[in-house]
């Protein structure tokens, strides 16, 4: 069991048969009251947030949850399928957990993968990934004012917002939170 | 101007020296290595002659020193000491290590040599104002084992004050003037800066009753001499969820840290919070004129709780039965239970004259006065940095 000292964001304790992850905590003692710890959780499956003042002396049950860095393989019917390299173990989940990122992901990827009680919850990809441009259009000679931007295909097929001078062969890097355009890192 | 110091990094000629006013870039000479200790253009080797290590650059990885803040710190206890030395007071220090510690419901003591360090000095103290000292004071470090907070550390640094043949209004005076030095002191101004505002610390202070401020934020009425099931109904019906045995402290607090501290942490002033209900009362004495009250202040200013004043419980009888209280309450919570200091209530029966006293965090009126946002920002070390 956890009690409050062992508080700190990133915990992980279990709640109500749900997985809670701390996002926020503070320590608070009125001067002559009881000392508590203001905490703020979020719910691992649904991403809701509640907070909570957990008392000195209460106790919090750790939750099940581990974290594994598996490498992406590939989709299937709207599943992405990942493998731990330790041991060769492969998971199944459903892209939607990772939302409009999935169409960032290319093969052997390494992304890290939250189980809950053994059953994957969470995939997080790295931040940023660097993907080569496979269509676009050439930019609009003299249209080089503020920041016009342009679609391009990248080699994973999805369409991303790039700066006119980007051509095709250009490696780009991509935030995979935001789906957004970040550099051009190499040249052709 | 000559440089004295630790290299700490060597690049294109230009050295960054730390010296004793934090950081500098200057010019390097062609000896300097980063890890060199330096004054004026000379290496300065270690003493000894023996083999001298590589230098490192090992040093980067200590924690930088807090430069402003710990200069702003001595400047503070500087003007603490001289207004204390004009008003009379005689500084003093009585024992860190002690057989018995504070003993309050909601305080853990650290373990030491067999004895306690203490969690303040008031036990001490008030003997000395029962052998006739009449303003007494003391800077020191005291200890609460589990507080790590961005207003706590478990070991910080306590200004605490006494005077004999004097009422809480005197202390209240020296609280308000003793803030508005530090602050000058430190900052060339009158204003205390917490969260990016801006406090006028300038005295008199407004005051307020818990009773009032209560009823003003939390539209609660509360007399002082409820039971604990009737604050816990008087809570519950503004909206608070509370269990049925919540104690009479805790229904309080989840009121008060609800309601009342927000809006007086909104205030452009200084708030000096008094009257506090006699459940409250710690070792504070009953107010004669009205008995559910006790003659106790708390000084907040932008939030920060700084200081806790009594007008002391003089009585030995109430005192012990207090004690008994607290201990019984620690035992039934599977708390520490610390012995009840007999020299104290030895002193008490002895008599100790009508006083005042208060306890104010240094640490904390020094972040006021730096405008720092978290008590790790004016310590010298910080228990991770140990």
């Amino acid at each position: 069991m956890y009690d409050t000292s062992d508080i700190r964001k990133g915990l992980k304790v279990l709640m109500d048969g749900n997985p809670w992850t701390v996002i926020e905590f503070q320590f608070v003692k009125p001067g002559k009251g009881a000392a508590f710890t203001r905490t703020v959780f979020k719910n691992l499956l649904n991403g809701k947030t509640k907070e909570m003042n957990i008392r000195s002396g209460e106790k919090l049950e750790p939750a099940n949850v581990d974290q594994r860095e598996m490498q992406f393989l590939y989709k299937e019917a709207g599943d992405l399928v990942l493998m731990d390299q330790t041991n060769y173990e492969q998971v199944s989940v459903s892209a939607e957990m990772v939302g409009k990122a999935a169409d960032l992901m290319k093969d052997n990827l390494p992304c890290t993968v939250l189980f809950f009680n053994e059953r994957a919850i969470d995939v997080t990809l790295p931040t940023f990934v660097f993907l080569e441009v496979t269509a676009s259009e050439p930019g609009v000679r003299g249209d080089t004012s503020g920041n016009v931007q342009k679609p391009a295909t990248v080699e994973t097929g999805a369409e991303v917002m790039v700066p006119l001078f980007i051509r095709v062969g250009d490696t780009i890097k991509i935030d995979t939170r935001t789906h957004e355009y970040v550099e051009r890192v190499t040249k052709q | 101007m000559s440089v004295r110091g630790r290299v700490l990094a060597v690049s294109d000629g230009i050295a960054i020296v730390r010296g004793e006013r934090g950081d500098a870039s200057v010019p390097a000479q062609p000896a300097w290595r980063a890890g060199d200790l330096v004054d004026g253009d000379e290496v300065v080797r270690p003493h000894g002659g023996g083999d001298y290590p590589e230098p490192t650059t090992e040093v980067m990885r200590l924690p930088r020193p807090r430069v402003a803040a710990l200069h702003a710190r001595a400047k503070a206890l500087t003007a603490l000491r001289t207004f204390f030395a004009e008003r009379d007071f005689v500084e003093v220090e009585t024992p860190l290590l002690v057989p018995s510690p504070g003993l309050e419901i909601h305080l853990d003591a650290v373990e030491a040599g067999g004895g306690y360090l203490i969690t303040s000095p008031e036990y001490q103290m008030k003997r000395l104002l029962a052998g006739g000292f009449e303003r007494i004071y003391q800077v020191c470090k005291c200890f609460r084992a589990g507080e790590h907070g961005p207003h706590h550390a478990s070991e910080f640094s306590m200004v605490e004050w006494y005077r004999a043949y004097a009422d809480l209004d005197a202390i209240i005076e020296d609280t308000e003037a003793l803030v508005h030095a530090v602050v000058r002191a430190v900052s060339q101004s009158s204003f205390a800066r917490v969260g990016g505002r801006a406090i006028d610390v300038t005295p008199p202070w407004p005051r307020i009753s818990v009773r009032e401020a209560l009823l003003r934020w939390a539209a609660i009425d509360l007399h002082g001499d409820e039971s604990a099931a009737e604050i816990v109904a008087k809570v519950r019906a503004v909206g608070i969820a509370l269990a049925d045995d919540t104690a009479w402290d805790d229904a309080f607090f989840a009121a008060f840290l609800a309601k009342v501290e927000p809006a007086i942490a909104a205030f452009d002033r200084p708030v000096v919070l008094q009257d506090w209900p006699a459940p409250l009362a710690a070792l504070a004495r009953r107010k004669p004129s009205e008995p559910a009250v006790a003659l106790r202040f708390e000084a907040y200013i932008g939030g920060i709780e700084l200081a806790n004043a009594f007008g002391e419980l003089t009585d030995p009888v109430e005192q012990r039965a207090r004690f008994e209280h607290d201990q019984q309450i620690r035992r039934e919570r599977s708390r520490a239970v610390y012995p009840i200091d007999e020299k104290l209530l030895a002193a008490l029966t002895e008599g100790l004259p009508p006083s005042g006293g208060i306890a104010l965090g240094f640490d904390r009126l020094v972040m006021l006065a730096t405008g720092a946002a978290t008590i790790d920002e004016v310590l010298t070390f910080t228990a991770p940095e140990l």
